[in-house]
């Protein structure tokens, strides 16, 4: 089995706050990130993939394939956009850095060929980031 | 669903690495420069990862605000610009980051617990880094 991990980045602005808590909670709990004229992040996505390795490609997966999925799920879709406004997952969902790896697994996961995905890690900077396997 | 979290910290710290039941040859031999006798130091890095269930009400597996607090507290008030060899800790152990690392995974497992442990990692320089799995639970077995 191996383990191929690709990196993309992006740029996007949101922010943290929840309609059913009172501004006091929404303070309370989401501090600075719940001014709702937002702030921005350079984010750097690692997509790992694993598998096999084709005995007629060498590859475990074509990277131009996974380039292009993670280009236009990701890339496209929020680089310099607002993620509450912009991404419609983010409707409803607070865009954490936790729930931007569950969304970003969810858009690649049904799109993936060959390789099966193995984990979204999400850098909100170099001194946090998120990780989802798929877990329940 | 379950989502793991990991927050890095940084602190300078010294520390001399010799065993008191080695003679000073052999502790020459075994820690080479790191035995110098007045010490030496790092800039560490500290890798705390985290599980949990992401809370639908907050989109968060715990608050970044209150294990930024708690590490402070606790863990960062203890290293920082500190001299290992000096610490409780280290009074029986030589303070390589081996130690270093069991010792403030058992601070954070023990003290915080808003959220699951499951990973301390510390680059001591940028060529290494040591990492372990919390102590409380199997091994995962892929963590790539």
């Amino acid at each position: 089995m191996i383990y191929l991990t690709r990196r993309a980045d992006f740029s996007a602005s949101h922010y943290y706050h929840n309609p059913t808590f009172s501004p006091e909670e929404n303070q309370r709990v989401f501090g600075k990130c719940c001014n709702l004229n937002g702030h921005g992040h350079n984010y750097s996505l690692e997509v790992t993939v694993k598998g096999e390795v084709d005995d007629k490609t060498g590859f475990v997966v074509d990277l131009k394939d996974l380039k292009e999925v993670i280009e236009r799920e990701v890339t496209d879709a929020m680089d310099h956009r607002h993620l509450n406004k912009e991404v419609p997952e983010f409707r409803e969902l607070i865009p954490t850095t936790e729930n931007l790896a569950i969304v970003i697994w969810n858009r690649l996961q049904p799109r993936l060929r060959m390789a099966k995905l193995h984990r979204v890690r999400v850098y909100e900077s170099e001194d946090l980031y998120a990780d989802f396997y798929g877990e329940a | 669903m379950k989502a793991y979290l990991t927050r890095r910290y940084e602190f300078p710290a010294s520390h001399r690495l010799h065993a008191e039941s080695l003679s000073k040859a052999e502790n020459q031999e075994l820690y080479g420069k790191c035995n110098n006798p007045y010490g030496h130091g790092h800039n560490y890095g500290l890798y705390i990862t985290l599980s949990g269930q992401v809370d639908p009400a907050t989109g968060m597996v715990c608050n970044l605000a209150d294990i930024d607090e708690f590490m402070k507290r606790e863990v960062l008030s203890v290293f920082d610009h500190a001299n290992l060899n000096e610490l409780d800790a280290f009074r029986e152990t030589v303070p390589t980051t081996e130690n270093l690392c069991m010792e403030i995974e058992e601070m954070v497992r023990k003290g915080f617990t808003l959220a699951k442990l499951e990973r301390v990692k510390i680059q001591e320089t940028r060529k290494n880094s040591f990492a372990m799995l919390a102590r409380s639970q199997n091994a995962r077995k892929e963590m790539a």
